[in-house]
């Protein structure tokens, strides 16, 4: 019990420290390769000090929706790292880490968003929220599917018990079945977390906007929520999508020296990831937004072509 | 354009960036007497930038300073598409009739502590549309602006000199 508490802070204090530099690992690949220098790696860490030093302004009349959405985002995304086996496999007993309440807690961070962006009152606001609803809802399917066609083999819908059984037997990681669902997780990836080509994240053209149009009428603290929130969403379904993929040296105690492997393992899939979807971001312009239902139909047909692979290989 | 020549266009282009030079004590801009930046910037400001009426000069050079040869992101310095995400406030040109409300509304709308930032000559007498009856006054008039950035159009490397007086970097 103990050690599963261990694991769980461990979780979420690497979700918070690694997440900013994340995002700084991107930035900075993309603007090496846009022949400029970049704010550095710890410049998204200096973006949110600074924010929540800032006084939140908040428009008048507008209700309380735009005080909690992004603390309720903020809060699913710490709860979703928390039970997805980032750097151990340990899991809370008693804690449901199954594939279904994982997918409702992103969900959670996903409507709180919406509800924010309608709060706003603005045009762009409520359509960046029907946009990102939209996607959410061609998105879901896929998660599910995938995972589950991953979780056959484990004969469990537990995360953490899915990472374990493909660290312990690495033959089920090179088969069509793991081949597919992985694809179309690495599509959900870009999609949830708003990256090219689903969504630019550093546009400022208001009508081709997802995320942030919803955004667009926080500031201050609340903004800062929202963007480490959003941020962390990032860290975890790249966490879960790398481990999936390269199951190894993940931890499955709660000793020191193991959880320190874990963690730089950890930490080293994520920034090879990472730096990789930035590079990729280069050489891609965004989708039409009537093309991404295409992508995302294709990503699901992926689950569902690993679904049924998945009866045919096991 | 395929890949292979898009990698080659890369490596072949490298860092085009230019070195960030001292700016020295006698950088080309004017600090209000007193100004003090906000602790909180240090090393980390939103930009939005609002064209009260300018006839789009110091725009060109804005987006110099902030593509790839000057980099302000170096700075810490980024353009924002709401004011709410911002920390500086970037004015350029005269405020005419139709951009004073906007303005004001825009300054009340970016979260304390806030940076005023004036741009080019225009901001400050108006410049060659002095008189004009489509003008309201210049920045000034309006707000108390906290770095002015002479010229007409200022060179990027005075754009960057400002950054630089609130960011500190």
């Amino acid at each position: 019990m103990i050690a599963a508490i261990v694991v769980t802070l461990v979780h979420l204090a690497f979700a918070l420290a690694i997440t900013p530099v994340l995002i700084g690992v991107m930035r900075t690949v993309r603007a090496r390769l846009e022949g400029r220098v970049g704010g550095g790696v710890l410049q998204p860490w200096r973006d949110v000090i600074k924010l929540f030093a800032k006084e939140p302004l908040r428009a008048p009349g507008s209700s309380a929706v735009l005080i909690w959405a992004p603390l309720l985002l903020m809060a699913s995304s710490l709860v979703l790292c928390a039970l997805i086996p980032l750097v151990s496999t340990l899991s809370l007993p008693g804690a449901p880490g199954e594939l279904f309440v994982v997918v409702s807690v992103l969900l959670l961070g996903t409507v709180a968003l919406a509800m924010l962006g309608l709060e706003s009152g603005t045009a762009f606001g409520g359509m960046g929220s029907s946009r990102h609803m939209m996607f959410t809802a061609l998105v879901e399917p896929t998660v599910l599917l995938s995972i589950y066609a991953l979780s056959l083999p484990a004969g469990t819908s537990t995360l953490t018990a899915i990472v374990r059984a493909r660290r312990d037997d690495l033959s089920t990681l090179l088969n069509p079945v793991s081949i597919l669902a992985i694809v179309a997780l690495i599509v959900v990836v870009v999609a949830e977390t708003g990256r090219l080509p689903v969504d630019n994240p550093s546009t400022h053209l208001e009508l081709t906007m997802v995320h942030e149009a919803m955004i667009l009428e926080s500031g201050g603290r609340d903004l800062g929520w929202l963007e480490f929130g959003s941020w962390l969403r990032l860290t975890a379904l790249l966490g879960l999508t790398v481990n999936l993929a390269v199951p190894w040296a993940i931890a499955s105690d709660a000793s020191a020296t193991a959880l320190l492997i874990g963690a730089a393992a950890a930490a080293l899939k994520l920034v090879v990831a990472a730096a990789l979807m930035a590079a990729v971001e280069v050489f891609i312009a965004k989708l039409r937004l009537f093309r991404v239902p295409e992508l995302l139909a294709g990503s699901f047909v992926l689950a569902f072509l690993s679904v049924s692979a998945s009866y045919l290989v096991f | 354009m395929s890949l292979v020549r898009l990698i080659a266009m890369i490596t072949r282009a490298g860092r085009v960036a230019e070195p960030l030079s001292d700016p020295g004590p006698d950088a080309a801009i004017d600090v209000r007497e007193g100004f003090e930046p906000p602790a909180c910037l240090r090393g980390s400001a939103q930009v939005r930038h609002v064209d009260a009426g300018s006839c789009n000069g110091c725009e060109i050079e804005i987006a110099a300073a902030f593509g790839p040869v000057y980099d302000a992101e170096r700075l810490g310095a980024r353009l924002v598409a709401s004011p709410r995400h911002a920390d500086l406030v970037a004015i350029t040109g005269v405020v005419t009739q139709n951009m004073a409300e906007p303005l004001r509304n825009t300054i009340d709308a970016t979260p304390e502590p806030r940076v005023i930032v004036s741009i080019g000559d225009c901001t400050r007498g108006c410049g060659a549309f002095a008189g004009s009856y489509a003008v309201a006054g210049s920045v000034d008039d309006f707000t108390e602006v906290d770095v002015h950035v002479p010229g007409c159009p200022p060179a990027p490397e005075a754009i960057i000199a400002a950054l630089r007086a609130v960011t500190r970097r």
